[in-house]
């Protein structure tokens, strides 16, 4: 497969557009968890059980369109193999535990894979919209329309005292969870994370680095989500968030201003120097080439590189990863040449920047 | 592959189980893995600590013996009749059973609750249209009904006439429909 078809079926559609903010938030995403009277938790249930529901949410909702959003198709784990179901987890479509764990787990995705609904995990359902930027609020409205959608066919478990019932009491009431994923290299560099990661925690918001092994965040890449989903509405919620996402922006932008300021030309030769390791390398490590895309992101955002687009970062994160790199290498691959797979998909992704660059120029 | 507990039907249930931070692989027939009440942790990987914290927060109550699986049943103990789920095993694994748990282990709930959410116990979020028209009525007066007071806190007199307008009409309106009918 050559490496344009391979990345424009990789990278979802969502991902190319820019959203507000996008310098920072690259994404934001909304997940309710929802469950069907009738049918015990997926902790206990019976297989039986399982297979009704998806045959339920088969009948009701494959094939069927959704707005902008595009057809329903539904996945079931069962029928993937292991590499396309990693897929998917990278992509952060489902989650590591619908994978891996769930016999009788499924998905519904759109088309556009904007919207994803896991049928099976830890709840019967687990409505899921990811939007680019900071669109917390424009997420939540998409999530709950297709909440009320869903509700018109299916009879969820609901109790008046206590909201939406979960299968974990860390998510009853509105079994809202919110989440934005932020780029905050300069927070890093300049050691004010450390300070801020405790504060944000004290407010009752998780931050967790992304794809790094416990909470380490790989190429400053950071999830900051709720925790409380009980006594407080999904409009307080998101707002609530939407505040602390707002000042760490604010802080970030401070930080990379006082970087520019103190730092300067040196600055500038560490964003060209992790370019050119890039550019070049032929082994690379996830936690190197997460490190050089984080400063190349930065040195695009600051103004240093110009011609390569900001979407860059998101993309390769999720494209470095093994999932992607063994279906672009059409098969199984030892971690040693992943390395290897991985640098040469990101000198094609560098040389498709450049071709792009030229027909534009052409033009 | 085979049930590793009986031996005989085939496993269809994986599991993974964390024992002090060691991860042991379980593939059990599903009769087996509901017959042994085997107590699994079904997440993946970035979710362990975040498991082992709630159970932690769960425990709270008693320090719990390692119970074997032929030990003196507790006649005490509290089971869902749903779902079979007891509250012990709820406490090991920190889930519910099924939406009936949520009844049975109702007097037990809300310390749990209230760790979990800030000191929170009560929903105030999104009604289900399907539940329909008086809940969402009646959760609507309760806000203004909490809005007036701030309103006559703040002495914005104004304001409140409004407010205090809107819960009249709001109670009217419940009074129409008999407030029985849900
Ligand atoms: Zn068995
Ligand atoms: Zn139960």
């Amino acid at each position: 497969m050559s490496f344009e078809k391979f990345f424009n079926t990789a990278v979802s559609a969502w991902m190319s557009q820019e959203g507000p903010d996008s310098d920072i938030v690259l994404s934001s995403r909304i997940r309710l968890a929802r469950n069907i009277v009738d049918f015990r938790f997926p902790t206990l249930f019976s297989s039986e059980e399982a297979m009704q529901i998806i045959t339920l949410f088969e009948r009701t909702f494959a094939h069927r369109s959704y707005g902008g959003a595009g057809r329903f198709e539904l996945l079931k784990m069962s029928e993937l193999q292991p590499i396309e179901k990693r897929v998917l987890v990278e992509k952060h479509l489902i989650s590591p535990h619908l994978a891996e764990d769930s016999p009788f787990g499924a998905c519904l995705l759109s088309e556009n894979e904007e919207i994803s609904i896991m049928i099976n995990e830890e709840d019967h359902i687990r409505i899921q919209c990811l939007f680019p930027g900071l669109q917390l609020a424009e997420a939540l409205e998409a999530a709950s329309e297709l909440d009320d959608w869903i509700e018109g066919y299916v009879n969820y478990a609901f109790d008046e005292r206590l909201g939406y019932l979960t299968s974990c009491p860390t998510n009853v009431g509105t079994g809202l969870r919110a989440s934005v994923m932020m780029h905050l290299p300069a927070l890093v560099l300049t050691q004010q994370i450390n300070r801020i990661i405790p504060a944000i925690n004290q407010l009752g918001l998780v931050v967790r680095g992304t794809y790094g092994e416990g909470s380490e965040a790989l190429g400053n890449i950071f999830q900051i989500s709720n925790q409380i989903t009980l006594g407080k509405s999904e409009e307080d919620i998101v707002a609530d968030l939407h505040t602390i996402v707002q000042q760490l922006i604010a802080q970030e932008r401070a930080a990379r201003q006082a970087l520019v300021k103190t730092l300067g030309i040196q600055l500038e030769d560490k964003v060209f120097r992790s370019y050119g390791i890039l550019a070049n390398c032929r082994v690379i490590e996830s936690k190197e080439a997460a490190q050089c895309l984080s400063d190349v992101r930065l040195g695009i955002d600051l103004g240093y590189i110009k011609n390569i687009s900001r979407n860059i970062l998101n993309e390769l994160m999720i494209l470095t990863q093994p999932g992607f790199l063994q279906q672009y290498a059409g098969g199984a691959l030892r971690p040693e040449e992943r390395d290897v797979r991985r640098a040469a998909l990101i000198r094609e992704r560098l040389k498709m920047e450049e071709r792009r660059k030229m027909e534009g120029d052409e033009r | 592959m085979i049930c590793q507990e009986c031996k005989q039907r085939p496993a269809t249930m994986h599991f993974t189980k964390i024992i002090n931070g060691e991860k042991t692989e379980f593939h059990l027939c599903e009769q087996c893995a509901r017959e042994h009440g085997h107590m699994f942790t079904f997440y993946g990987n970035d979710d362990f600590s975040l498991n082992n914290l709630l159970a932690g927060l769960l425990n709270f109550q008693a320090p719990m013996k390692e119970m074997t699986a032929n030990a003196f049943p507790n006649p005490d103990v509290l089971q869902c009749e749903t779902c079979q789920m007891t509250y012990h095993q709820f406490t090991q694994i920190g889930r519910f059973g099924c939406v009936d748990c949520y009844r049975t282990f109702a007097r037990y709930l809300p310390p749990i609750l209230k760790r979990l959410h800030s000191g929170n116990t009560a929903h105030s979020g999104k009604i289900p249209k399907r539940k329909g028209g008086v809940l969402h009525l009646r959760k609507q007066l309760a806000m203004l009904k909490q809005k007036l007071q701030e309103l006559v806190a703040r002495e914005e007199f104004e304001r409140a006439a409004e407010v205090r307008d809107q819960i009249r009409s709001l109670e009217d309106e419940l009074r129409r429909r008999g407030e029985g009918d849900m």
